[in-house]
């Protein structure tokens, strides 16, 4: 798969005899490349164009498909109705506290598995293994119950803690420290240097990269995540944007259907994440592959 | 195998035991508790537990409703990831020849992943809205049928097939590219040259040939059309009309969380815990087998 990616990176490098064929189909694919961009951008277009436009003209027909002037109007609106500072930073907390929590902690254990021979350490990275069969929604009630049990419940403790445990992160460490050439651990003991001198010094620096694209993939899973922030928060005080912004939707005839104010909240909502996957685009690409590996 | 350097008697458990600990708090005791509670039954007023065996799962087994989320949630999937995945690959065996700017393609293709669900729902939800929506407005010009998803199910269960189908279609399409981009061109040649039409190719050679992606990415879409697309119930149809778009997770939140039967929705669980182990179970299969090749 890595190979596959890879290959998609460099393709503007490699250069191939062309063929007349080919020439006609390297069209082709600009062709159907430029509409699939197109048909998938559409529905976030449609969302900022209705984020733009007045009640009066959301709710008219035909629809309009370019923006209007009622942009600052809108956004003002579903900052202050939704309280969207509130639960967007809420949502920054889960998101980033779960990043890196997770990465702390499946480095840590990575490490211990990979550089040191301890009993039980095959149960150890079992018990690690079995957590992929256990996402949260198969868990629901009773995960609800340990958290209130722990008092956690509303608060940011619930929020974030129990999603910190991560098997893939840790396979994903465990994989790149085993490339790692054991010379370099034995010239560290050979100058003095103690395992968390190594860690710290040698280790760390070199899974930058590794440590980035985690990150990516990790702060989008906490930002949208759904499931567990509705199970353990309930005030609203304690909302998370993703699941805040289902309040606004109308669930009944008599209330105002106000979807431009809908839609600039669902903007404001789904912007940081996919800003983070913009800009960090390399690493996001290489935390795809290697978390799926 | 890494050979271990570093020898420290309690280093290695400090090492582990953040990731142990949260392990055994929030993922083995709910889990082993979710099945303990799936063989009780709350008393008439809640304030003990009475054990009843199987009888939960008899009960399940012979719910009307339970059964009809079942196929509710095995249709969605189906069309979520079959559907999903056939059309990534028309796409990218179409737009599959030597061009450049492919890296391009994929960043314009791959943000929609950033975006949770349940906002991709309600921006669906809007496009498909009966009065102000732009698909109903534009279907009424073909035909008089009316396209309301609050009122008929299968229009319901289109809209959020769609909306999962929007998310992860970049991110299907990107593999695909990657893994047609790997397939040796001359190995497509000799084949044109033996007189195989393009058609013949794709089902001898490319199909065959992509399997491993096609793979990777079924075991994915179906994971995430199981178990990630609660919000996107939750926050869109809730489950509606009538109980057309309940599925499985949904129901056993519903049951658990506002039906408050603890173990009714224990059971439901503990029935998802066996889905999703085969799903693993599957993965690991696949990537076991890339090991050998």
């Amino acid at each position: 798969m890595a190979r596959a990616i890879d290959t998609v990176a460099t393709v503007g490098v490699a250069t191939t005899p062309r063929t007349r064929r080919r020439d006609w189909s390297g069209l082709i694919a600009h062709g159907i490349l430029v509409l699939a961009v197109a048909v998938l951008a559409f529905p976030l277009y449609y969302a900022f164009v209705i984020s733009t436009q007045s009640l009066g003209e959301v709710s008219s027909l035909p629809p309009k498909l370019y923006p209007s002037t009622s942009l600052v109007d809108n956004y003002v609106q579903a900052w202050e109705r939704a309280r969207m500072g509130r639960m967007l930073f809420n949502s920054a907390v889960m998101a980033v506290a779960i990043a890196v929590g997770k990465i702390a902690i499946s480095l840590l254990s990575a490490f211990a598995i990979v550089y040191f021979n301890f009993r039980g350490k095959q149960l150890v990275f079992w018990m690690i293994f079995v957590t992929l069969m256990l996402p949260v929604p198969v868990r629901i009630v009773s995960t609800y119950n340990v958290i209130s049990i722990m008092g956690w419940v509303d608060t940011y403790w619930g929020l974030t803690v129990p999603l910190m445990a991560s098997a893939t992160g840790t396979f994903l460490f465990r994989q790149f420290y085993q490339t790692i050439p054991d010379s370099l651990a034995e010239a560290a003991q050979l100058d003095g240097a103690g395992p968390l001198r190594f860690l710290w010094s040698i280790l760390l620096p070199l899974s930058k990269a590794n440590i980035a694209a985690l990150f990516v993939i990790l702060f989008v899973y906490g930002w949208n995540e759904y499931l567990w922030p509705l199970m353990v928060t309930n005030t609203p005080d304690m909302r998370t944007a993703v699941i805040g912004i289902e309040a606004l939707v109308p669930r009944s005839g008599s209330q105002l259907p106000e979807w431009n104010i809908i839609m600039a909240a669902a903007i404001m909502v789904l912007l940081p994440p996919v800003v983070v996957i913009i800009v960090m685009q390399r690493w996001f690409v290489k935390g795809l592959i290697e978390t799926e590996k | 195998m890494k050979r271990t350097v570093f020898r420290n008697r309690w280093l290695p458990y400090a090492l582990v035991a953040p990731q142990v600990a949260i392990t055994i708090v929030f993922f083995f005791w709910p889990a082993f508790d979710s099945v303990r509670l799936s063989l009780y039954r709350a008393s008439p007023f809640g304030d003990r537990l009475i054990y009843v065996g199987l009888a939960n799962f008899e009960r399940l087994f012979a719910d009307e409703a339970y059964l009809r989320s079942a196929v509710t949630s095995f249709v969605f999937s189906f069309f979520v990831t079959v559907v999903g995945l056939a059309l990534a690959l028309l796409l990218a065996s179409l737009a599959n020849a030597k061009i450049r700017g492919l890296a391009a393609y994929r960043s314009l293709l791959l943000w929609p992943y950033g975006i949770a669900p349940a906002i991709a729902g309600i921006i669906w939800l809007f496009i498909f809205h009966p009065s102000y929506g732009v698909l109903p407005y534009v279907l009424s010009f073909v035909t008089a049928y009316q396209f309301n998803w609050f009122l008929k199910g299968w229009v319901a269960m289109t809209l959020i097939v769609v909306a999962a189908i929007w998310k992860q279609f970049g991110y299907n399409l990107a593999f695909y590219l990657a893994g047609l981009q790997a397939i040796e061109t001359s190995v497509l040649e000799a084949a044109s040259v033996d007189g195989a039409g393009p058609i013949r190719r794709f089902f001898a050679i490319v199909f065959p040939l992509l399997s491993p992606v096609t793979f990777f990415l079924f075991t994915l879409n179906m994971t995430f059309a199981f178990f990630d697309t609660f919000g996107l119930v939750h926050s869109v149809t809730q489950g509606g009309p009538g109980d057309a778009t309940s599925i499985m997770v949904y129901r056993a939140w519903k049951d658990g969380f506002e039906g408050l039967q603890l173990g009714y929705s224990a059971a439901q669980s503990v029935i998802l815990m066996l889905v999703v182990i085969l799903l693993t179970a599957m993965q690991f299969r696949y990537a076991e087998k890339k090991v050998t090749y």
